[in-house]
C-alpha cells in the first residue's frame, strides 16, 4: 500500500475530543475529494472508535488516543485508533451486536457494528492491560471525468 | 448541541440542534429526563432535523428515552431524521420499539 499522505493526532481521553477527532479526519480528507455519504460514514466510524477508547479502553482512568488516518493510493483510506488502556479480554464478544459493558451508561453496543456496515475493513487487536488498536479501511468512488 | 422543549397543541416537541455523540448525549439525557419526569407528556416527539452528526450514542439516547416515557404512560416519535442519521437508527433496528417519521 502506497501511501500518499497522513495524519496522526493524539489527545487525551476526554469526551470533548471525540468531536475534535472528527473534525480532524473531516480537514484531512478534503482533500480526497469525498462524498457526503463517504465522509459521513468515515465521520460515524472514527467516533465510534474514539468514543469506545475513551469509555472502555480508559474507564475510571485516562489516557492517549492515537488517531492516524493515510490516504492510500487507489482512493483507499486507512484509519487507526489506538489506545493503551485496560483492553479487551474477549474481543468476539465485544463486537457482538448490542453486547455492552456499560448499559448504565446507555451504551447500545453498537460501536463496532456502526464500524463494519460503515467501511469495508474492520479489525481489532488488543491485549488485557496493554491497550487496543481498530483499524479501518475504506475504498472511495472513484468520481467519473 | 442545543435543545429547546415546546408543547405545541397539547403536543411535546424536542428539537435537537447540532451533534450527538456520547459526550452531548449526557447532556440530551440529563436535560429530556427532566422534563419527561416533571411533565409526564402522552407523546413526545424528538425533532432530529438540525442534527447534523450521530453515532450510536444518539440510539443509546434514543432508547433509554422511549423506556422512561413507557414508564411514565407516554410514547416517543423520532422525526425529521436526514439520511445519514437514518443509516443508523436502520442499522440499529430501533424502528421496531420508536415510531420513526
Amino acid at each position: 500500500m502506497k501511501v500518499i499522505n497522513e495524519i496522526k493526532f493524539i489527545m487525551p481521553s476526554l469526551s470533548v475530543n471525540e468531536s475534535a477527532a472528527r473534525a480532524v479526519v473531516s480537514s484531512f480528507l478534503i482533500q480526497a475529494d469525498l462524498t457526503v455519504e463517504e465522509l459521513s460514514d468515515i465521520r460515524t466510524a472514527v467516533s465510534e472508535a474514539v468514543t469506545n477508547a475513551v469509555v472502555h479502553g480508559y474507564r475510571g482512568s485516562s489516557g492517549k488516543i492515537e488517531l492516524t488516518v493515510k490516504l492510500l493510493e487507489g482512493r483507499e483510506i486507512y484509519i487507526r485508533v489506538k489506545d493503551s488502556g485496560c483492553g479487551i479480554t474477549d474481543i468476539k464478544q465485544a463486537m457482538e451486536p448490542l453486547f455492552t459493558t456499560a448499559p448504565e451508561e446507555e451504551r447500545s453496543g453498537l460501536g463496532f457494528s456502526v464500524m463494519e456496515s460503515f467501511t469495508d475493513k474492520l479489525a481489532v487487536r488488543s491485549k488485557p492491560g496493554k491497550g487496543t488498536v481498530v483499524t479501518m479501511r475504506k475504498r472511495l468512488r472513484v468520481h467519473g471525468s | 448541541m442545543d435543545l429547546t422543549i415546546n408543547n405545541e397543541n397539547g403536543a411535546a416537541v424536542a428539537r435537537l440542534r447540532g451533534e450527538i455523540d456520547h459526550h452531548t448525549a449526557k447532556k440530551l439525557r440529563t436535560e429530556l429526563d427532566k422534563y419527561i419526569i416533571n411533565f409526564r407528556p402522552p407523546a413526545l416527539a424528538m425533532d432530529m432535523s438540525g442534527i447534523t452528526f450521530m453515532d450510536s450514542s444518539g440510539i443509546g439516547l434514543i432508547l433509554g428515552r422511549s423506556k422512561l416515557l413507557k414508564e411514565c404512560g407516554g410514547s416517543l416519535e423520532i422525526r425529521g431524521a436526514q439520511p445519514y442519521i437514518r443509516r443508523v437508527l436502520k442499522l440499529s433496528g430501533i424502528g421496531r420499539i420508536v415510531r420513526i417519521s
